[in-house]
């Protein structure tokens, strides 16, 4: 334990360096750079809103915000964990010739998207301006459901690059189940009018929407919900780096 | 002075072989069912255990295929053993196949700084030594260009560069290195030679026995995974020579233009 804490202050600086480039390089050559992390959000929520605000009985005027906070942590959460699920196979020719911690690569990915999505939440405050949802204290709850993605990502993340190292096909169904999230975590509907519960049960990141929602709409935290939340992030996380811890000397073998 | 900077004690390498290789999901499912999982075991190394004081310079001698360079990554830290037990001492500046983490879409400027935590450098370090790295990489105005653009050349220039900052207590050859044109082969050759001087350890893999000769002055042979021979240089080369390639003492010349 002590040996890894001293392990991971060496290469502190690697995590950095790496974080920076995954960032840079998201958006080099492209002429609006930087700025598209708040774009694509305001065009995707503009979008959907047109999209399902008709599938909204009553008229309701902080619809865009109620897509927006699911959106942003919904697309937070896919871009990361896919990134790292990549992350060891992408950095093979580093992996095998330099002695590198091997969890820094999938934790500068997590990181790197994660500072990408606090600049992408200029937009919900911007927007929450717009359509006179007012902070209230319970804004400043808000960093609980944001603390949780990130270690929920973080979890699945180590558990999905462990496991697309071994078997390719990861990466192909990763992808189908984060859309089967993203409709059962009610980003664009009320969780309230579906009868069938339970698949808000099974989803994620369902719980850590409806906090997040909560702290945004000036609501106190629902405790239920966020037990539950918490109970998939510390899951995930312990899985997530025994598995990790367990196999990694094995990646070299199969990359 | 004597201090052990490398101890290599019962290490052994196993590896895998599939006979045909699996990396998808249902043709693991398929064959786990069928009892179709076989694996072939192939040993890399075999029971290798030697120490390398601080300031010798050992040749790693070995026909292709004799785990020479799953030794060196072994020693590196790259590949964990399956069996026994390594212990480094001090920085190792590993010169393989340099360049090799370098980000394409990067410029040279910014895989310095990459490529330096890579190496495990701290920031100061490398902002410090920064200067110093562009001019002897050479690389001049091509410092801002996408290293995708570059030759491989400029490539490993810039490599080598990086990598040999730092003075290593442990230094990893792989075969003579042979970086750019002429004149920067002769500073690069100059630059180890330096490290050297300076007293650091080198580990040196080749199997040409004049190049041992005239840098190492201990040499082991590997055959098949197992250590067979550990000695001074001289008497190791020679017997290489005669049990490996088949020519006696007087009939160097054969191998020499290698």
């Amino acid at each position: 334990m002590n040996s890894a804490i001293k392990n991971f202050k060496k290469y502190r600086y690697l995590l950095y360096e790496l974080t920076k480039k995954n960032i840079k390089l998201k958006y080099r050559r492209s002429y609006l750079g930087i700025l598209w992390t708040l774009l694509e959000p305001i065009l995707t929520t503009i979008v959907l809103t047109i999209v399902f605000i008709n599938f909204r009985g009553k008229k309701d005027h902080t619809f865009p915000i109620y897509i927006l906070t699911g959106r942003l942590l919904y697309s937070f959460f896919s871009q990361a964990t896919k990134q790292a699920m990549k992350s060891i196979r992408r950095n093979s020719g580093m992996i095998k010739k330099v002695y590198v911690p091997k969890y820094i690569y999938p934790l500068s990915d997590i990181l790197s998207n994660y500072i990408m999505f606090a600049i992408s939440l200029i937009v919900l405050f911007g927007a929450m301006f717009i359509f006179k949802v007012y902070p209230t204290k319970y804004i400043v709850y808000s960093v609980i459901p944001l603390f949780l993605i990130l270690m929920l990502s973080l979890g699945f993340g180590l558990i999905l690059a462990t496991m697309a190292v071994f078997f390719k096909d990861m990466e192909y169904l990763w992808e189908v189940t984060l859309m089967l999230i993203m409709y059962t975590a009610a980003i664009f509907y009320d969780a309230s009018k579906i009868k069938a519960q339970w698949v808000f049960y099974c989803n994620p990141i369902y719980h850590i929407i409806v906090n997040f929602r909560n702290s945004i709409y000036g609501n106190p935290l629902d405790k239920q919900a966020l037990l539950i939340s918490m109970a998939y992030c510390i899951s995930s996380f312990i899985i997530g780096v025994i598995l990790f811890y367990r196999k990694q000397d094995k990646f070299i073998l199969y990359i | 002075m004597s201090k052990e900077v490398v101890k290599v004690e019962n290490v052994s390498m196993k590896f895998n072989l599939m006979e045909n290789k699996v990396d998808n999901l249902k043709e693991y499912v398929i064959k786990l069912l069928k009892n179709e999982l076989r694996y072939q075991e192939f040993w890399a190394l075999r029971n290798i255990s030697f120490t390398v004081n601080k300031g010798d310079r050992l040749g790693i001698l070995g026909l292709n295929g004799a785990g020479k360079s799953t030794l060196l990554k072994v020693i590196a830290g790259v590949l964990k053993p399956s069996e026994g037990k390594i212990t480094v001492k001090g920085m190792i500046a590993p010169l393989l196949e340099l360049g090799a983490g370098f980000d394409p879409q990067y410029t040279g400027a910014e895989n310095i700084y990459l490529y330096g935590a890579v190496m495990g450098y701290s920031r100061d370090f490398i902002r410090e030594k920064y200067d110093e790295i562009v001019e002897f990489s050479e690389l001049g105005d091509f410092i801002n260009v996408p290293v995708k653009n570059y030759s491989s050349g400029m490539k490993a220039r810039l490599g080598f560069a990086i990598a040999t900052i730092v003075e290593p207590d442990v230094l990893i050859l792989d075969e003579v290195l042979s970086v750019g044109d002429a004149k920067f082969r002769k500073k690069s050759e100059k630059r180890i030679l330096d490290m050297f001087d300076k007293g650091a350890t080198v580990l040196f893999v080749s199997h040409v026995t004049e190049q041992v000769m005239a840098i190492c002055d201990r040499a082991i042979i590997l055959d098949k995974g197992r250590l067979v021979a550990n000695g001074p240089a001289e008497e190791i080369c020679n017997l290489y020579d005669e049990k490996f390639i088949g020519v006696k003492k007087d009939g160097k010349e054969t191998v020499k233009n290698k």
